[in-house]
């Protein structure tokens, strides 16, 4: 069912303070299952290092993935670490999960847009469809070249 | 006695000290339970203890750290306390040594041990401070508190955790009886296969003995088959009996760890079929949880009623079925004696046994997991073995394989437990069916 997917190179990643891994498993695991190749960078995740791998790996998307409530917060750090490198201004972030203590909440997620998200998945009922749907429209590296100077 | 090889202890442990409560409780027939309970305001935290000490249980009262303290961030958790924000858990580093006498003061007595649960991976001031205060037991271990929820080299873990207990160990100055428990037979919460869970409780055991401990509890998290986590609490009681014969120890039981059932009749569910387990398989303690578990941070009623619900279900009658041998223990001490031939340093023996994959956590993403052991539920709910990597147990223990293991698979693993209990509950609610078919 996935002979027509471009493999796009996804960094799935935690935010600094969440330790839940689980999250991380199922993505990696689903992500690959739709012909993508993952690098998940596991639990609480600094700014500084996902910075450095996506320096170092130049992924096609970074998937931010977050359970313990504080990812409204958290996840303007690990956007914040990601925008502050000129080469990775232009590479798509999207984050998920249980983001606030208390379900979604649409100006939170408005500041993350704000803050440099791509999209914010924060809506638990929908299952893995509108990730899906998203990935569709993610460019692969050598896609972007060509399409050279077309903002995200 | 249960273990008729256990030799004593060279002195008797204090009347207060947790491993004494236990075994007092152990004669008398009784379960131990215990809730996990923490709250920033010392006066809630106080009725806690109360309200854990006078619930119609034999109970240990628990003092359960933030997560600011957790990850040393103190200044974080002093913070919080000044604006007066909501903390998830007691920030017993930054609280005066006074305060925290306060609220165990008149609670906390030779009937009533409390255990400081953490979830550090360095918990060295924490264990400073409990001494000082003058409390003497808590929890955790090199492994169990570092692969899962840090990102810390476990090398490093293993050296703080020594000098850890021995910080712990200057309440002996004043006459108590340092006691730590393994979080080692938990690893991840779900989904690893009970003989690993029973090796790293016995390894991280073996690991406070070196550092001067001599009570010792050794935890085993309920998973998703009675008959299975049966035979493994008996492989922990005979390993732990072999390895550790000069210590004074018990083994403490975990309700469910993964992802909890959804409804108060499944919660309910699950934690009396845990307390059953206790009773049958020789598990001394019981960690409660309760019906509020799958959706926010339980009430101090909340908590109360599960402990008094964990006690009721512990002196039902129990079925008396012949011990199962499915080659439980025989995994586990390979395990165990594999990764203790490395080095004669537990500690290091435990870093090298990760480095090697002697050791390796199905699912655990901690750059020193080798991450080539997978796990999958079987078709009769019991945790198998996918693959084993470079585990000392042959190719032999992978017995049958799944399907395959796709992320839907894993998310209906995930929610095995939940999910049965939640129709389990359902029907006993209506009458249909008094309890979950798979229990014996």
């Amino acid at each position: 069912m996935n002979a027509d997917v471009r493999p796009l190179d996804i960094v799935v990643t935690s935010t600094p303070s969440d330790s839940h891994t689980w999250n991380l498993v199922y993505l990696q695991l689903l992500l690959e299952e739709l012909g993508h190749r993952v690098v998940n960078l596991g639990a609480c995740v600094p700014g500084s290092l996902l910075a450095a791998e996506c320096t170092l790996r130049r992924p096609d998307l970074v998937v931010v993935s977050t359970v313990n409530g504080h990812g409204y917060q958290d996840g303007l750090r690990t956007v914040s670490a990601l925008q502050g490198v000129p080469a990775l201004a232009d590479v798509p972030v999207v984050i998920g999960g249980k983001l606030g203590t208390a379900g979604p909440d649409p100006a939170s997620a408005r500041r993350l847009i704000s803050a440099g998200f791509t999209l914010v998945f924060d809506d638990e009922l929908t299952g893995p469809a509108p990730l899906r749907a998203f990935l569709a429209t993610v460019r692969t590296a050598s896609e972007a070249v060509a399409e050279c100077g077309t903002r995200r | 006695m249960r273990d008729p090889t256990v030799t004593a202890p060279s002195t008797p442990a204090p009347p207060g000290s947790l491993g004494a409560y236990v075994a007092r409780a152990r004669a008398a027939g009784r379960l131990v339970v215990q809730p996990r309970m923490g709250m920033g305001s010392p006066a809630t935290m106080r009725a806690g203890l109360q309200a854990t000490r006078d619930a119609a249980a034999t109970s240990v009262g628990t003092i359960t750290l933030d997560s600011y303290t957790r990850v040393g961030d103190h200044e974080a958790a002093r913070t919080a306390l000044r604006r007066g924000e909501q903390l998830n858990g007691y920030p017993i580093v930054v609280h005066d040594l006074a305060t925290t006498r306060a609220v165990l003061d008149g609670v906390r007595d030779d009937r009533f041990p409390v255990q400081v649960r953490h979830g550090s991976a360095d918990p060295r001031a924490i264990f400073a401070t409990l001494a000082a205060v003058g409390l003497d037991a808590s929890e955790g271990g090199p492994v169990s508190y570092c692969l899962p929820y840090s990102r810390k080299p476990l090398q490093r873990s293993t050296t703080d955790w020594a000098e850890a207990c021995r910080q712990l160990d200057r309440v002996r100055e004043v006459g108590a009886e340092p006691h730590l428990e393994t979080f080692g037979g938990c690893m991840l919460g779900q989904l690893c296969p009970p003989s690993l869970l029973v090796a790293i409780s016995v390894l991280e055991a073996m690991f406070f003995r070196t550092y001067g401990l001599r009570s010792i509890s050794l935890s085993y998290a309920q998973q998703t088959a009675p008959d299975q986590d049966t035979e493994a609490i008996r492989a922990l009681r005979s390993l732990a009996a072999r390895l550790l014969p000069d210590v004074d120890r018990h083994v403490v039981l975990y309700a469910y760890m993964g992802v909890y059932p959804r409804t108060p009749s499944g919660a309910r569910l699950v934690l009396a079929e845990a307390a059953r387990l206790a009773v049958r398989a020789g598990a001394d303690r019981l960690i409660v949880k309760t019906v509020a578990e799958a959706h926010r941070i339980p009430t101090i009623t909340e908590n109360v009623t599960a402990l008094e619900e964990a006690a009721r279900a512990a002196e039902e009658p129990g079925g008396t079925e012949p011990a199962l041998d499915t080659g439980l223990l025989t995994e586990a001490t390979a395990i165990v004696e594999a990764v203790l031939d490395l080095a004669p340093d537990p500690g290091r023996a435990l870093a090298t046994a990760f480095r090697r994959g002697y050791l390796d956590v199905p699912y655990c993403l901690h750059p020193d997991n080798a991450g080539r052991a997978r796990s999958y539920l079987d078709g009769d709910g019991w945790l198998r073995w996918a693959a084993v990597g470079s585990l000392p147990i042959g190719p032999e223990a992978v017995r049958g394989r799944p399907q395959r293991l796709g992320s839907a698979d894993l998310l209906a693993a995930l929610s095995h437990v939940a999910d049965r209990f939640d129709a389990a509950g359902v029907l006993a609610h209506d009458g249909a069916a008094p309890a979950p078919a798979t229990n014996p």
